[in-house]
């Protein structure tokens, strides 16, 4: 059995229609991407996983479960949290208090401050500053650091490189096998395609709401994911 | 000279009441967005509804306290679990609408029930009694309580809102709604206690307030307008603020009372004036990002 296992998932906003029956898995410890070009419908994907958008109940199985359409917060609470798109830490909540809502919803687990801290050492640091006043790449820890206090089973990463510089984009990837080591699987969406390739066991391409391509990354060729990603 | 002190130190006792009003407001704005029009009636039905348990029962007003408290508190949890949240949304215009209507039903039950009659809660000689303090000087005890009441309210929301798990709860999903669900917060149960703890709050202002003085059921909006005063001069968004708001307000009114019985009240609304044109954000607002 899968950990998450997703069977024709649509996303609706209104009339417009942005998935067109999406089917993935995701196996226990692996870290899955997805790669895609802007309006792809990576992040609906995520959104809809997260309980933010409708859903059949039927068409997203986590653990075994059928949780297509839960509110958020219970989902939180089977063990699937995300990083969303943009961050969106709370400004009126300083670092350490960020990470400690992430941690409402009581799962038990390996995480806690002092292992956060142990991961982003900065973060520990700064405990005290706003969340907003750190900078871009130090957000970004918190939103992981937060997510991961809700000690998930899988973690969803949306876009966690975006408007980084590359030596911290290299900083957050070098936390990955910290959080796998903990028996968490990820499930990263990227723009950067050579990223995805290198932390991915595998790797789906999302086409204008459906999956155009999916695969192992040494067993994709370069013309295959092209073609993939910008339909050409 | 000692007249204008006493003036003076009754206005700022004034302010621990207006600020039991002021803070229920702020809370429901703190964490809902939303502004409750039926704020200031809903205080004079909890006072209402102690007259009518003591009256027949004789108990003790403060005594009352102890039932209609925890009673408000329940009923505005499920009016904002039952149909607050509903209005709530990009629109702002729907909870205003809504709450509105409740200002006008209320208004309207207690006129049929309890008549346009002035009534108040009668607490005997404690209503009178004061504390000399030299010279001619003397504070009343009942506003000494009052004040020490307020006082132990905001910081007990203080600490609940910056130590507890709760109070960390009702500031995120006020920052981002979404992502405090992403938390395993459930904003609607979060929005519940949050008008929870208003209505208990404006409970024992209104209360409070038919034992100073006497109520009748068209009283509600005048309160939500001293309400609204307060807050905003002390600043959206500080609790610690309602408390200053209250008492230049109630400074304001008492000294303007002082000066020409007929501008107490105007007294008080120049003085929000005065606060607005020269701090328009209130005197302690607290930035969003704190
Ligand atoms: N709130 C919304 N209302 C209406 N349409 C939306 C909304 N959010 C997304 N869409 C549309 O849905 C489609 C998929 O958007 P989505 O954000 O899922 O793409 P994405 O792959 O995450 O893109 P990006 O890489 O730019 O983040 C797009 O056509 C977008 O315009
Ligand atoms: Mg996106």
């Amino acid at each position: 059995m899968s950990l998450l296992e997703t069977h024709k998932v649509t996303a609706f906003y209104g009339d417009f229609q942005a998935l067109y029956g999406i089917d993935m898995k995701v196996e226990e410890g692996e870290t899955v991407a997805i790669i895609g070009s802007n309006g792809a419908g990576k992040s609906s994907f995520l959104r809809t996983l997260a309980g933010l958008q409708a859903a059949a109940r039927d068409s997203i199985r986590f653990g075994g479960e059928a949780i297509g359409g839960l509110p958020a917060h219970r989902i939180v609470g089977r063990g699937l949290a995300m990083v969303p798109e943009g961050r969106r830490l709370f400004p009126s909540l300083s670092v350490e208090e960020n990470l400690l809502v992430g941690s409402y919803s009581r799962r038990a687990g390996p995480w806690n401050l002092q292992r956060l801290y142990a991961l982003f050492p900065i973060l520990g640091e700064r405990r005290h500053n706003p969340g907003t006043a750190l900078s871009g790449g130090q957000q970004q820890m918190v939103a992981i650091g937060r997510a991961l206090m809700s000690n998930p089973r899988l973690l969803l990463c949306d876009e966690i490189s975006l408007g980084l510089a590359p030596v911290v984009i290299k900083d957050i990837y070098a936390a990955l096998p910290g959080i796998k080591a903990e028996g968490t699987s990820v499930l990263v969406v990227e723009q950067d395609v050579g990223q995805a390739m290198k932390v991915a066991d595998r790797l789906y391409c999302f086409q204008e709401g459906r999956v155009s391509l999916a695969g192992r990354p040494a067993e994709l060729t370069r013309e295959q994911i092209s073609s993939a990603y910008f339909g050409v | 000279m000692t007249e204008w002190i006493d003036t003076l130190v009754q206005g700022v006792l004034l302010g621990g009441l207006y600020s039991l009003f002021a803070t229920g407001l702020a809370l429901s704005f703190g964490v809902m967005r939303m502004i409750n029009i039926a704020h200031g009636d809903f205080a004079i039905l909890a006072a209402f509804a102690a007259i009518a348990i003591v009256e027949p029962l004789g108990l003790n007003p403060f005594v009352v306290l102890l039932v209609i408290v925890p009673l408000m508190g329940l009923f505005g949890y499920l009016l904002q679990r039952g149909v607050l949240n509903r209005t709530l949304g990009k629109d702002i215009l729907p909870p205003l609408l809504v709450t509105f209507g409740f200002s006008i039903i209320i208004q309207n039950l207690l006129l049929v029930t309890f008549s346009a009659d002035t009534r108040s809660l009668n607490v005997g000689e404690l209503g009178t009694a004061s504390i000399a303090l030299g010279g001619d000087l003397a504070v009343g005890v009942l506003p000494l309580i009052i004040m020490g009441v307020a006082v132990a309210v905001l910081a007990g929301l203080q600490w609940l809102f910056s130590a507890t798990p709760l109070g960390r709860a009702f500031r995120a999903a006020s920052d981002d709604a979404e992502a405090a669900q992403l938390m395993g917060i459930d904003n609607r149960h979060i929005y519940g206690l949050a008008m929870g703890i208003a209505m208990a709050i404006v409970a024992i202002a209104g209360v409070f307030l038919a034992i100073r003085a006497n109520i009748t059921p068209a009283d509600g909006p005048a309160r939500l307008l001293y309400a609204f005063e307060a807050v905003i001069i002390g600043g959206l968004g500080s609790l610690w603020g309602t408390l200053a708001g209250g008492m230049i307000l109630g400074v304001a009114q008492s000294v303007g009372l002082k000066a020409d019985p007929g501008w107490g009240i105007l007294a008080g609304h120049l003085a929000f004036l005065a606060v607005l044109a020269v701090r328009p954000n209130g005197l302690f607002a607290r930035t969003r990002d704190r």
